[in-house]
């Protein structure tokens, strides 16, 4: 047993470095569009993780990382931003004291995005408290609200947030070293932590509260504690999104940023993280090949305008075939490990001999 | 006193806006089986879910080992030894036989005990040993009933209360579970068992109480019970 674990975090490292490998070939060899879009991939890996031990593994529904992600968001851009950035993009009111008085160096980019976890973590913290206790659609529908409300409060706490305008001139400081590596350890922690007793009793909770309760298990204390991790996993998703592009407005984190990861995590199946994670990247790429549907063509004479929106009628096309065809999403619930892919080596292997 | 595992005294609780316990008392002495017949309605479940702490009483008090548990919260009355097998089996069907006892286990910390415990749950039920890798709702409904059972003895516990662990059975697995109920008894476990089958409860249980409507309409040993006129016309639908 114990040379099981040790086979499997000798693999694990493996694959670490090879993803560095490959990371370090990719900012090499490959253009920037191609780059952009693996960033983008990785964020949602990190973001889409954090959503399904919540969603899938613990089965609370909740509708608001896009509210998390706003404030890991915010949090980072206003940590991050040049102090002289500072002072011109906050023309119609300064910023409040303690931010404009300081900014971090380059080299605290990642305090920055623990901190950006945090505050998101806090959030939910703060959501969670009253709403977890309640059992149904409640969590949903207040997390909704807390979504909606962050972004009223971003649009309007002008001296924090600049209002609709939003903040822009944010330095590019996320690459594909943060991106990777943080995808990576995101999927690494919440699959130890679906793979401890905590992980057992999320899934408990999602099968059966009442059994889940007569074994002594907390339920608000578990429900909680899942609902912050997933917090914090979408407050580093949302810093690592702004510092990719640059800029933060409220509209960045629209209910559809929450949809895109619903869609994730349902495609790719509630409760496996494999799934969620392959899904995520198909999902960035797919976003990218989907323009073409979005782009004014010309066949022959004849030209079509331009229709912005088709993508997402696509995706949903995308999500009710799925849900005729494979209702439990591509995975069900069901999780790639080094075990798997061993047996699965060997066998193809002895069908050769 | 000190031979009881579980006094209840003079219990009330509300479910649902129903007053569905207008005071209850029992008692369950050490190593003994009690059961609680009664028909739907009575207020035997609600009795139970009000011991587990998942239901709050109104008035009244709960004692187990001497210790007053009426405020406890349900998962600080399974660490102090009170197990429950729900009504229903409602074991976790995604989940491999083996994560569902583990499940079971989950205020324990003591990892040998577990072991123990673990090997002497698969003598009781060898068919579950066949089966650790299977997911729990692939199971037949007795080997299902037998999963939530095992689960139960999991937390190794000084009390363990079965809510119609009959229910939906043929009539063999009902023999079978039942005679599993009195090995694990005979092994030293105190049992609280809830039944509507009242013929089979009564056979096994030392003691049991009839309850009617909220209230404890009979007491008496069980067998005792089995011959008392009203039990049989009520109960067992004998003329």
């Amino acid at each position: 047993m114990d040379n099981k674990i040790k086979r499997d975090l000798v693999l694990t490292c493996l694959l670490f470095i090879l993803l560095m490998l490959g990371t370090w070939l990719a900012q090499l060899y490959l253009n920037s569009y191609l780059v952009r879009i693996l960033n983008t991939a990785c964020i949602y890996v990190v973001v889409a993780v954090g959503y399904n031990l919540i969603n899938g593994i613990t089965g609370q529904f909740s509708l608001g990382p896009n509210g998390f992600m706003a404030m890991g968001g915010y949090t980072v851009a206003i940590l991050m931003l040049p102090l002289a950035q500072k002072e011109q993009v906050y023309f119609i009111e300064p910023l409040i004291y303690p931010f404009s008085a300081f900014t971090f160096p380059s080299y605290l980019f990642g305090l920055a995005l623990f901190l950006g976890g945090v505050v998101a973590a806090l959030a939910a913290l703060l959501i969670g408290f009253p709403t977890l206790r309640l059992r149904g659609d409640y969590l949903a529908i207040a997390t909704f609200g807390f979504g909606e409300i962050i972004l009223v409060f971003a649009n309007n706490l002008i001296p924090l947030t600049n209002g609709a305008l939003g903040i822009k001139g944010i330095p590019g400081y996320t690459n594909l070293w943060w991106t990777v590596g943080l995808a990576f350890l995101t999927v690494f922690l919440v699959k130890s932590l679906v793979n401890s007793s905590f992980g057992r009793a999320f899934k408990a909770i999602r099968e059966n509260e009442v059994a889940a309760e007569a074994m002594g298990i907390n339920l608000f204390r578990h429900k909680l504690l899942a609902f912050v991790i997933s917090g914090f996993c979408a407050g580093v998703g949302g810093g690592l999104f702004v510092t990719l592009i640059g800029t933060v407005s409220p509209s960045l984190f629209t209910f559809t940023m929450t949809f895109n990861l619903l869609i994730i995590i349902v495609l790719g199946g509630l409760g496996s993280i494999t799934g969620s994670t392959i899904t995520a990247v198909i999902f960035a790429f797919l976003q990218e090949i989907l323009r073409e549907v979005e782009a004014p063509h010309t066949i022959g004479s004849w030209s079509l305008p331009g229709i912005p929106g088709m993508r997402m009628v696509v995706f949903s096309a995308l999500l009710v075939v799925l849900m005729i065809f494979y209702r439990r999403g591509l995975f069900g619930n069901k999780e790639l490990s080094w075990q798997l892919v061993i047996d699965w080596v060997s066998r193809s292997k002895n069908g050769k001999a | 006193m000190d031979n009881l595992v579980l006094k209840v005294d003079a219990l009330q609780a509300y479910y649902g806006g129903i007053h569905a316990l207008k005071g209850i008392s029992l008692e369950v002495p050490r190593g003994k089986i009690v059961a609680l017949i009664g028909a739907n309605g009575a207020g035997k479940s609600t009795t139970l879910r009000t011991i587990s702490g998942l239901v709050k009483p109104r008035s009244g008090k709960i004692y187990f080992l001497e210790e007053d548990i009426t405020t406890c919260l349900p998962h600080t009355i399974v660490e102090k030894g009170i197990a429950m097998v729900p009504e229903g089996r409602r074991i976790f069907p995604n989940l491999t036989v083996m994560e569902n006892l583990i499940l079971g286990c989950y205020t324990r910390k003591d990892r040998d005990g577990i072991k123990q415990d673990l090997e002497w749950v698969f003598k009781l039920f060898p068919r579950l040993k066949e089966r650790t890798w299977q997911k729990g709702g692939t199971l037949s409904g007795g080997e299902q009933q037998m999963l939530a059972v095992a689960r139960g003895l999991m937390s190794r516990p000084q009390l363990l209360m079965m809510d119609e662990p009959s229910l939906g059975l043929a009539p063999l697995l009902v023999r079978e579970i039942f005679q599993i109920i009195e090995e694990i008894n005979r092994q030293g476990t105190t049992i609280l068992l809830i039944e509507q089958n009242a013929k089979a409860a009564l056979e096994i249980a030392h003691f049991a109480y009839v309850m009617e409507t909220g209230r404890i309409a009979l007491q008496g040993e069980g067998r005792a019970l089995l011959q008392n006129e009203k039990v049989q016309k009520v109960y067992l639908g004998e003329d």
